[in-house]
């Protein structure tokens, strides 16, 4: 009897478990209702809350969107605040169902880690940041400076192998917290300081009262490739949340906005038919609702105006298109065919 | 001309009477002590002034965006403070629901309140703690009574740090006693075992505790299966605060001369009798600095949840801080929090204080 109600007890364990293993995430997040995002604790323009304590960014957007793709309901979504410690555990055991919260997609996180990068919707990279009077033009010139930099980040050490791959000299000023870094450089401690390029702008945006007088050089030395990432073993499931992203790039590329959708729909481009799903089959063929790709745009935006609400030049963080625009437009922003 | 006589009272030096003499008693009575004394005047005059023309004078109280407030302010800009209060008290927590986590404050201070009062020291608190504590849970939760469910991944601020050290307190506590009673057990294997439990939990950071609990342990369970991230956390807290206040309640129990425990078991008491009339009244009465001393350090480690990414007083202040609308306050928000902390903390030492002058019978040196 008792050996019954423990094999009873192990089968309940197993068929708890099993769901998540079978590569049927995209049903267990069907029957739930809402999608699970694990999203950052706070970092400005990708996901911060607001004072009414509400999720804004772009990838709160990104994760809205695959909400808005699978219930036709941006709002389906539950936003778990995850530490960069934390992240990838919580994506592996199933907490969350898909990251989108500014992780870089390297080969050894794909592999090792278990994971799909579905799409890449923010470009970043190392940039350098330094006081207009000091009339540098490119990192190149930039022998012999001191440099502000974070600790224990691969930030440090690309800067090192900047230095060093140029045969440059240089003096780290290596400072821990991100509001003293930004402190000493603002103050004249260093002539240059150090991080991902994005988070340069937004630092001489709200930071100093007088961002003219900064300067942030052309050169990026790292790639930084920002993206949503899913766990291995669920093909239809990255397959959503690869198209949502897609979609919202697709929508900027066709012209689509969340004000002119309605209008687009009555397009006769067999293009724009097609993703708005009034000549049907892409729906059916990603296994979610024909109007997947309207609810997305309707609901959410497309990836421009995403970008422009949460980054760009009518926020405090002013940043410019730059590698983010669309690949027309001299970005690598490129949305695969939705046919 | 009259001399003066032996009769005549001669006034004492004037250096050393009133002000003049308490100052030279006090403040100067030798050279190290007069450097000292300019040392720290110098060192008052020069920050007391500019904190007070930064943070009272000068202050914007409120304005309707950051760059104005900046503009305005050459001080502090509280109007920050202002904007983003409810985000910092009550973190992630629906914003229209928030007179939940408001009601629950209230209720957690005053049922802290009513407990150090003597008066209602009888067994009628527990069943009051009952109460307040499922009222508690019923406000946070809610999906009763027409209240909207609220997942606890969306608990935060100051109720969530009121949580997690109640609990952690509440459970440690009882939990700390039985392991300084079995660390000074005779049974072998239940000293053993509470010997490595306190040095066990006691040898590792809190922090790497709660790593561990929110990291580590999702990853040995199947996936798909998941226990509460605050539950984890909460239980790691009250592991690690039992280990260090076993280890205070055992020195209660090491100071007892041991008159105490044969007098008791001269009278014929049981263990548990002997333990809870006349050994333990005794020894936490001894160790009540030290205790409150774990208590206020427990109430300030829950702010390290911040790492596995739960809002708690601390971390819903970081989160305000990212807003690109209000960038760049973060002295006011830390100052703000600080005092919210510090408020806490001298209530629980100067409550403290006054219980040991109260039970201090016969022990009063």
């Amino acid at each position: 009897m008792k050996e019954i109600r423990i094999a009873a007890m192990v089968a309940a364990a197993l068929a708890v478990s099993a769901p998540a293993f079978a590569g049927a995430t995209l049903d267990a997040v069907k029957q739930r209702g809402f999608v699970t995002c694990g999203v950052s604790t706070g970092v400005a323009g990708f996901s911060n809350p607001d004072s009414a304590g509400k999720w804004t960014g772009i990838d709160v957007d990104n994760c809205r969107a695959i909400a808005a793709a699978l219930f036709g309901d941006a709002e389906k979504v539950k936003l778990v605040p995850t530490t960069a410690q934390q992240r990838f555990t919580a994506l592996q055991s199933g907490e969350v169902d898909v990251l989108t919260r500014n992780t870089t997609q390297t080969l050894q996180r794909d592999t090792a880690l278990g994971f799909n990068a579905a799409g890449v919707n923010f470009y970043d990279g190392q940039g350098f940041m330094v006081p207009k009077k000091l009339g540098v033009k490119s990192a190149k010139e930039l022998a012999g400076a001191t440099v502000c930099v974070q600790p224990g980040t691969t930030t440090e050490l690309n800067l090192a192998d900047y230095f060093r791959a140029n045969r440059m000299e240089f003096k780290p000023v290596v400072i821990e917290k991100l509001d003293e870094v930004i402190a000493a450089f603002f103050s004249g401690r260093c002539d240059v300081f150090t991080t991902d390029a994005s988070q340069l702008a937004s630092v001489r945006a709200t930071r100093t009262q007088n961002p003219d007088d900064y300067v942030i050089l052309p050169e990026l030395i790292s790639k930084e490739p920002l993206g949503p990432v899913v766990r291995h073993g669920d093909d239809q499931w990255f397959d959503v949340v690869k198209w949502s992203l897609i979609a919202m790039i697709e929508a900027e590329e066709l012209g689509i906005t969340s004000k002119n959708v309605d209008e687009m729909a009555k397009s006769t481009n067999p293009n724009i038919q097609r993703f708005l799903g009034v000549t049907p089959g892409m729906g059916k063929a990603l296994g979610v609702d024909e109007k997947w790709a309207y609810n997305i745009v309707k609901q959410v935006g497309n990836y421009g105006e995403s970008f422009e609400r949460n980054l760009g030049k009518s926020t405090p963080i002013k940043l410019e298109r730059g590698k983010n625009a669309l690949w027309t437009d001299g970005g690598l922003m490129y949305a695969l065919p939705i046919r | 001309m009259t001399a003066p006589t032996a009769t005549t009272e001669l006034k004492p030096p004037a250096l050393s009477q009133g002000w003049l003499g308490w100052a030279r008693e006090n403040l100067f009575a030798g050279p190290l002590n007069t450097l000292l004394t300019i040392l720290t005047v110098w060192l008052l005059l020069a920050t007391v002034p500019a904190f007070i023309d930064w943070a009272l004078l000068k202050a914007v109280w409120s304005a309707p965006t950051a760059s104005v407030c900046r503009e305005a302010a050459g001080g502090a800009c509280w109007a920050f403070v202002y904007e983003k209060h409810r985000l910092i008290l009550f973190g992630l927590y629906p914003f229209e629901e928030h007179w939940r986590p408001m009601l629950v404050v209230v209720i957690f201070l005053a049922m802290i309140g009513l407990s150090c009062l003597r008066r209602f020291w009888t067994p009628w608190l527990a069943l009051y703690w009952i109460v307040a504590l499922t009222a508690v849970g019923i406000l946070m939760w809610g999906g009763v009574l027409g209240l909207t469910y609220v997942e606890n991944e969306r608990w935060g601020g100051l109720p969530l740090t009121l949580i997690l050290s109640v609990f952690g307190i509440a459970f440690a506590f009882p939990l700390s006693i039985l392991l300084a009673l079995g660390r000074r057990s005779n049974m072998p294997a239940i000293k053993a075992l509470c010997v490595i439990y306190i040095e066990l939990i006691r040898g590792v950071p809190l922090i790497s505790l709660l790593f561990m609990a929110s990291v580590m342990l999702p990853l040995f369970l199947p996936t798909g299966v998941n226990f509460d991230k605050l539950l984890r956390a909460q239980i790691a807290i009250i592991l690690f605060a039992a280990a260090y206040l076993a280890e205070v309640v055992r020195g209660g129990l090491q100071a007892l001369p041991k008159g105490q425990y044969e007098a008791a078991d001269a009278l014929g008491l049981s263990y548990w009798q002997k333990t809870g009339l006349i050994i333990l009244p005794q020894a936490l009465k001894l160790v009540i600095p030290p205790l409150v001393n774990t208590f206020i350090g427990i109430f300030k480690d829950t702010s390290l949840v911040v790492i596995i990414g739960l809002f708690d007083l601390l971390n819903s202040l970081k989160a305000s801080l990212v807003d690109p609308a209000w960038p760049g306050f973060s002295a006011e928000g830390y100052i703000a929090v600080s005092l919210i902390y510090f408020a806490l903390c001298y209530f629980m030492s100067k409550y403290s204080q006054a219980l040991e002058a109260r039970l201090a019978t016969g022990h009063k040196r």
